[in-house]
């Protein structure tokens, strides 16, 4: 569940609690209140237990947010960024793979929390495409918050039926020579796809080849950008 | 290995579709804490060992599937939701879809 993303700044505020210090049986109206009343249902449970846990001393104050303020620093350029390192560098490409935890502390991504990151690699021959059809896991800690399609109940149903057809809908078509493997991430690991270095990028530095990482080719939607040719 | 065919209503990482289903493990994923006793305040202990199950799409969805016969599905399974497949043309659910 992500209903902690974006939430309003208005958790100390004494009228977000759930009785209010009066009851309303006229329709006045308080000024500033209107954000409280937009608040899901399932967000103010979220809420309700963030708070209670750091009563009962469970968590620290700042747990939560400290979390979620590395998870929304990070973006698919941290992941872009991992990428052209290991198209550059075969021996960290091979620790990438056999151990992501360890390369990417390596490059400066120091674990966030407990979740594993698993990175499969796509080659000429073999393309991956990531989903989680239980719920919505993603490598947050790596490339900050998910799409809003990776969460949509038509992607994580479609993916592990129709790869081939969600992709083209992403305008990604591959041959039958090409075996698409959809990982379903379904239960503790969360997985990244290294995608398959584009052709004519032979002598492109690392930061150009940064930029042609995309976030969808980290899902396996899509694939990296070719480089603008040369007039 | 066979995905036990188990209905339960509590928390389980175990995608309904692939309950019942025969794959092969691909790779061994690590071992970690029990997700569905971590959900009701449990410890967690022991941890489970996970496994990567490799299936293939056109044995799991049939000639419904649109794609190359080599395109595989592949899901973590926890070790307590795997049994020897043993005879591979042993009882086998038709979801329906």
């Amino acid at each position: 569940m992500n209903i902690g993303w974006n939430r309003p700044a208005i958790r100390r505020d004494p009228g977000l609690t759930m009785g209010s210090d009066h009851d309303h049986p006229g329709d006045h109206h308080h000024p500033g209140t209107e954000e409280d009343i937009t608040l899901s249902q399932p967000a103010r449970r979220l809420l309700a237990m963030e708070e209670l846990l750091v009563e009962k001393g469970v968590i620290g104050a700042d747990d939560v947010r400290r979390v979620m303020d590395v998870i929304a620093a990070r973006s698919p350029v941290d992941g872009a960024r991992v990428v052209a390192r290991a198209w550059m560098d075969p021996a960290f490409k091979l620790r990438l793979l056999e151990d992501p935890r360890a390369a990417l502390a390596e490059v400066g991504y120091p674990p966030v929390s407990g979740s594993k990151l698993a990175v499969v690699e796509n080659t000429e021959r073999v393309h991956h495409l990531v989903v989680c059809s239980l719920c919505s896991c993603y490598p947050t800690s790596l490339l900050g918050p998910p799409p809003d399609w990776y969460k949509s109940f038509a992607y994580r149903s479609r993916a592990v039926v129709d790869p081939r057809g969600v992709m083209r809908e992403f305008g990604l078509e591959f041959g039958e020579g090409v075996e698409v493997r959809v990982v379903d991430s379904a239960a503790d690991l969360r997985y990244m796809v290294l995608p398959l270095r584009p052709e004519g990028t032979e002598g492109m530095a690392e930061e150009e080849l940064v930029a042609l990482v995309t976030r969808d080719s980290l899902v396996g939607v899509g694939v990296p950008n070719q480089p603008a040719v040369n007039p | 290995m066979r995905v036990l065919e188990s209905m339960v209503d509590t928390h389980h990482r175990t995608p309904g579709y692939i309950k019942g289903r025969v794959g092969r493990v691909e790779a061994l994923s690590g071992s970690f804490y029990d997700p569905e006793d971590r959900a009701y305040g449990g410890s967690g202990l022991p941890k489970r060992e996970l496994y990567l199950i490799e299936f293939g799409m056109l044995s799991l969805w049939g000639l419904r599937y649109r794609g190359g016969e080599e395109d595989k599905l592949l899901v973590d399974i926890y070790e307590h939701w795997l049994e020897p497949a043993g005879d591979p043309a042993g009882p086998r659910v038709d979801h329906g879809f």
